[in-house]
């Protein structure tokens, strides 16, 4: 769709064209976001609300645009935007300064096994901390979520449902507004973990009607260290800020202060500028694309890559069948080969795949697995790059005699 | 070095069929390790008479760099007095397998050398093993 695009794209590993296959784990970036980041260093670095002086009112300008570009483009406004690093961060916010004060010993926060540590971890935290339960939605021996087993678990009226909305390694679509529409009936908040989503298909948060959901700018074309975190704004106006510092307050007193509007009330101390502003580029430049299109490209490239997989011998492919219940995600492994075998072998035909247990352990335990190999696709990725997949894949079946 | 030279007959087949997998009756040395970037995981017991490695097992998952690696070693230590053979070096262990490896997958092939040392000092009592 938009190889070009991409500066490292176009260079080369082992004498091999560059094929990227690990776009899940992160994005490479676009030249105009690469620019734009460079530009902002160069005409208008300064620090933000801080200053009265022109550079000051350029670089918040600039940072407060981009802050309302991904508003409107995941259907927010621009008070419901919190920068934060990454998901993880998102989600500790929510676990900090949302579940904590809410939660009592026996309360229960409702989780899924198909969730990426960043999911699971904050709400082990917290439940030790409040005595609260942490329970989990199982999976179906296709890799979806075991509806039965949610309605179920939504009965009990959790206080919380944490659930990513697309699988970092089955690529599962979850049915996330359904989940939020149970969820709310059963008077729970709903996060959703969007890290997945936002970077591959329309995400509006209105029409989900989601309480939180975070995303990581690093993961759909933009800059590391940079995220976002969504939140009702009637929720974000009700609760206490999660780190303490300059541009989060109002007034500060010795013995008390007071804290600023939404969003900064969230942001304390000097954001990611750049990288806000590099993330309204990829955002940008994505809504240019227009999401829908993004999707489409990605579901082809992904049944494409599914068909020709499957007519690769000894290959084990995870997660739904049916390619339209997935997105551009393929786990899978080659006979009785380790992933970093075959991940070595990739690599020397310049080939990126990911492998390990892509930060899902529990997820591995439930598919009988340690590690898995996974291919990941993205606005980049284009036909050839499967097709030169599947070549360095029947090559490794010849390096492992199979 | 290129994959198949890395994946060599003797590595596959060590993969394949590990010597000395599974785990003994009577150890009366052990220990356990986890390599955290990627989840491999090796454990290694041994019995213990008058100061020789009488026997030594081996379990666990990983890739076959590792795996090798650690049947390659309990092929070498095994009958050995376990002072001496506590006193390899790393170097002795990626000659055992005798293929060069980039620094991501050095630790592949050292892991099951790691949860050894571990063991032998554990039993030796001094409890000392530096990474
Ligand atoms: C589903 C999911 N959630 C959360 C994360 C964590 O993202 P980050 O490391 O950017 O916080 C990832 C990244 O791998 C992910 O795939």
């Amino acid at each position: 769709m938009t190889h070009h695009d991409f500066p490292l794209l176009q260079g080369t590993i082992n004498g091999k064209k560059i094929v990227y296959l690990d776009s899940a784990a992160t994005t490479q970036k676009p030249q105009i976001v690469l620019k734009g980041i460079t530009d902002f260093y160069t005409t208008a670095n300064a620090n933000v609300h801080r200053g009265l002086h022109t550079l000051s009112a350029r670089a918040t300008a600039q940072y407060e645009a981009a802050r309302q570009k991904i508003a409107r483009f995941i259907g927010a406004n621009d008070k419901e935007v919190i920068f934060v690093r990454n998901t993880t961060e998102g989600i500790n916010l929510v676990a900090h300064a949302f579940a904590k004060s809410r939660l009592k010993k026996g309360d229960i926060i409702v989780s899924t096994v198909m969730e990426h540590h960043s999911n699971i971890v904050p709400w082990q935290l917290i439940a030790q901390e409040t005595g609260a339960n942490l329970c989990f939605i199982p999976i179906t021996e296709e890799g979806l979520l075991d509806m039965q087993m949610a309605m179920e678990l939504l009965e009990k009226k959790p206080v919380l449902l944490a659930i990513t909305h697309v699988s970092n390694v089955l690529g599962t679509i979850n049915p996330a507004k359904e989940l939020i529409r149970l969820a709310h009936a059963h008077g729970t908040f709903v996060l959703v973990d969007a890290a997945q989503s936002v970077p591959h298909l329309p995400v509006n948060v209105h029409d989900l009607d989601c309480d939180f959901l975070a995303f990581s700018g690093h993961k759909m074309l933009g800059p590391t260290g940079i995220g976002v975190l969504f939140g009702k704004q009637t929720l974000l106006d009700r609760m206490h800020p999660f780190l303490g510092g300059g541009d989060m307050i109002k007034e500060v007193h010795l013995d008390k202060s007071t804290w600023n509007e939404l969003p900064w009330k969230f942001e304390a101390g000097t954001p990611d500028i750049a990288g806000a502003i590099g993330l309204g580029i990829a955002v940008d430049y994505l809504m240019t694309k227009g999401m829908d299109n993004v999707f489409r490209h990605e579901q082809e490239l992904l049944a494409y890559a599914l068909q020709k997989m499957k007519g690769v011998k000894d290959v084990i492919i995870y997660g739904p069948g049916d390619a339209t219940k997935r997105s551009g995600v393929i786990s899978f492994n080659l006979a009785d080969i380790h992933p970093h075998d075959l991940t070595t072998v990739m690599d020397e035909e310049g080939v990126m795949i990911r492998s390990g247990h892509h930060c899902a352990q529990p997820l591995m335990g439930a598919l009988g697995v340690t590690a898995t190999a996974r291919i990941s696709i993205s606005v980049y990725t284009t036909k050839e790059d499967i097709d030169t997949f599947i070549t360095a894949l029947e090559k490794a079946q010849k390096v492992f005699r199979l | 070095m290129n994959a198949e030279a890395m994946y060599a007959e003797t590595i596959m087949d060590h993969y394949r069929h590990p010597h000395h997998y599974g785990a003994l009756p009577v150890a009366n040395a052990h220990a356990h390790d986890v390599n955290t970037s990627c989840g491999d995981e090796i454990g290694i017991q041994m019995e213990i008479k008058d100061g020789r490695i009488a026997d030594i097992r081996f379990n666990g998952k990983g890739c076959a760099i590792s795996q090798a690696a650690t049947s390659l070693l309990t092929d070498f230590v095994i009958g050995k007095p376990l002072d001496e053979a506590a006193r390899l070096q790393k170097d002795d262990v990626l000659e055992l397998l005798g293929i060069e490896l980039s620094p991501m997958r050095l630790k592949c092939a050292l892991l099951g050398f790691k949860v050894f040392k571990l063991a032998a000092y554990g039993y030796l009592g001094s409890g000392e093993y530096n990474d």
